[in-house]
């Protein structure tokens, strides 16, 4: 789960990161309000799911309440990269003399959290990665052994930081740092930039935070920064009903069970000439209620023409699955094409009953190819 | 020979007294697996269809002689049942459990290699050696016994290549689920290690998915260090980039970690990637001149 900038500026204080102080608004008259709270010329951001915010022209300058009221009116609202913007972050302006780029990165393939630091930022750190690789540190802390002194030394003499109350506070915040990323559980804390000011203090002036999901259940305070509204509404009718899907853009709707099964299902539509409309995985338990939740998220979504079930039975059971598709359709009246291809256990019971129940609509196939082959014909003729 | 489980293998089952943990605890057994014991803490005395129930892994390892511990238990607590069984001396740990969290397979990953001791999973579907062992929530009736090796990270999509292999007549040494977290106890190379060693395994099937860089690592070791012919699949070439696509570690991040790449990375190495599943079966007979 990705955290906004300004829930990300939270976190950071609380782990004691230096921040300017802000205020979040919805509307333009409560971005006047915080400006005049915090006195002077103010910054007003666009708080985005997404990066490019700056050129997109969602961060803007403002030297008043008034002109603060104005710069949130025009940001509010916008389209950046398909996110529309609902909440402004107004923040006290910051001088910067220098800066730098701070972060930690959970890596997968080294499978130890990542530190890369360097004196090069606000900009792509792609970009610094592959034209000054020698300017940027790369540092792994063993997760068994956590963060020592050491490495927060490493990181500063490493990027060529001589001020010694320059290396003093980068050091403490990388240290804080990584207390965030370990007592969030987080896969990625980032600060671009990590400015210093013409007066020689270290603050962050961005935060990009993203969250392990699957920790979420020890952490209620993270878990309640999901943004609902911010998700597709699909998307978010499915995590009401823990249903595992992902909007896409074609025509049939793909329910397996397993995510690589599913994957591959969606993979295989597009091989025989159609498009998938969504990824949607009944997991392991797969029992009817689950299957009945999972064809009321499809058929919500107006594109799809016909829907293929390909289910491959471990602990998912294809009995069970049959009876769920009996089951919604006896409840939803679905008239789309279903086309079901059923294997692995209680297999043939499920097609037992799928070819007793003789719906019309109802189209049991052998093989996945087959059945992707069918779903895509039907689509195409509905 | 198959690896991982065979006829050897003594399983305790953590979580037996659970329904899930009970009806694959009792699958496993009807299959021929010798379930020894179950561990629920607290339930130590009882049994489950006359499997003895211990309150520790420990006490099973000792009173039931378990060499091998299966993880049925939920993910709250399958971090802290994982260590259990690593200290009480099993020599395969096999966690099915589905979304413990990630930090924790950090600290698990690292306390685990400095051991004598191999995990696999979590999120996996455990593993299965036709004829002789089933470890785990594998449909075993789709499998029969042969002679190739099946890797992958993916559950269900693993049960469909197999079965799309036996259609053509060939059978499997060991089925080898390493699960679909973004660390996991065991990697594809792990696993190709352990096939390339066993006398049983004449090649490998290795399916891969979206997210990180193991099938990019195994290519490399395929080429290497493998005398054993590897056909591999890939599932998520149509996958959105920044989407977790079931899997916790099946996500694109930025540009790294697609399926295109991955097909590439193993493809310059000479090894052959199937487009669909059953194409996939189909490379793998026409290497076995079937």
């Amino acid at each position: 789960m990705d955290l906004y900038e300004y829930q990300g500026k939270e976190l950071f204080a609380k782990y004691g990161i230096p921040v300017s102080e802000g205020r979040l608004a919805l509307q333009p008259d409560e971005a006047r309000a915080a400006a005049e709270e915090l006195g002077g010329a103010v910054v007003v951001k666009a708080q985005v799911l997404t990066g490019g915010r700056g050129k997109a022209g969602g961060i803007k300058l403002a030297a008043t309440p008034a002109e603060a009221d104005e710069r949130a009116a025009e940001i509010l609202g916008m389209d950046i990269r398909g996110h529309i913007v609902r909440k402004v972050w107004i923040e006290r302006a910051s001088e910067i003399e220098r800066e730098y780029y701070l972060s930690i990165a959970f890596d997968r393939s080294a499978k130890k959290p990542l530190f890369m630091f360097t004196t090069q930022g606000g900009v792509d750190i792609e970009e610094v990665a592959a034209t000054h690789p020698e300017a940027l540190v790369r540092l792994h802390v063993d997760p068994l052994v956590g963060f020592q002194p050491w490495h927060g030394r490493r990181l500063v003499y490493g990027a060529g930081i001589s001020d010694p109350s320059e290396q003093k506070q980068v050091a403490a915040i990388a240290a804080k740092l990584y207390e965030a990323f370990i007592g969030c559980e987080a896969m990625l804390t980032e600060i671009n930039p990590l400015i210093v000011t013409p007066h020689g203090e270290v603050r962050a002036l961005d935060a990009k935070f993203s969250v392990d999901d699957n920790a979420l259940f020890r952490h209620p305070d993270l878990a309640e920064m999901r943004d609902v509204d911010a998700t597709d509404p699909l998307e978010a009718l499915a995590r009401e009903k823990g249903v595992t899907y992902v909007k896409l853009d074609g025509e049939v709707g793909v329910l397996g069970n397993g995510a690589g099964l599913t994957m591959g299902t969606v993979d295989v539509v597009a091989f025989v000439g159609g498009r998938a409309a969504d990824f949607c995985d009944l997991g392991g338990g797969g029992d009817a209620e689950g299957v009945v939740d999972a064809l009321e998220v499809i058929t919500r979504d107006p594109q799809v023409r016909s829907i293929f079930f390909n289910i491959f039975g471990g602990i998912t059971r294809c009995d069970e699955v049959a009876r769920g598709i009996l089951q919604a359709l006896e409840r939803m009246g679905i008239e789309l094409p279903i086309v079901v291809r059923l294997d692995g256990t209680n297999a043939d019971e499920g097609r037992r009953l799928l070819r007793e129940a003789d719906a019309s609509n109802l189209h049991v196939e052998e093989t996945m190819l087959e059945g992707a082959r069918r779903a895509v014909e039907l689509a195409k003729a509905t | 020979m198959a690896i991982l489980v065979d006829n050897d293998t003594r399983l305790v089952v953590q979580g037996l007294t659970g329904s899930e943990g009970r009806f694959h605890g009792l699958r496993n057994r009807d299959y021929g697996t010798q379930v020894v014991a179950g561990v629920t803490p607290g339930k130590g005395g009882q049994d489950v269809d006359d499997i003895p129930v211990f309150d520790t892994v420990s006490d099973s390892v000792r009173k039931a002689g378990a060499n091998t511990a299966m993880v049925f238990v939920p993910a709250p607590y399958a971090a802290d049942a994982m260590y259990e069984a690593i200290d009480a001396g099993v020599g395969t740990v096999v966690c099915i459990t589905e979304g413990v969290p990630a930090h924790e397979m950090l600290r698990i990953h690292a306390h685990v290699s400095s051991r004598d001791v191999r995990l696999i999973g979590p999120n996996c579907p455990g593993a299965l050696s036709p004829g002789k062992a089933n470890v785990g929530i594998i449909p075993a009736e789709i499998f029969r016994e042969g002679a190739i090796g099946l890797v992958s990270r993916s559950g269900t999509l693993t049960y469909q290549i197999g079965h799309e292999l036996a259609q053509l007549g060939l059978g499997n040494s060991t089925i080898v689920g390493i699960g679909g977290d973004p660390v996991v106890g065991s990697s594809f190379v792990d696993v190709l290690a352990l096939f390339e060693d066993d006398s049983q395994t004449e090649q490998v099937v290795m399916v891969g998915e979206i997210g990180g860089d193991e099938e990019e690592k195994a290519a490399e070791f395929i080429e290497s260090q493998m005398s054993k012919p590897v056909v591999a699949y890939i599932a998520g070439f149509t996958a959105p980039p920044g989407k977790t696509m079931g899997h916790a570690g099946a996500i694109i991040s930025g540009s790294s970690g697609t399926a295109q790449a991955k097909k590439e990375a193993l493809e310059g190495r000479g090894i052959r990637v199937g487009t669909t599943p059953t194409e996939t079966a189909e490379l793998v007979a026409e290497i076995a001149g079937r």
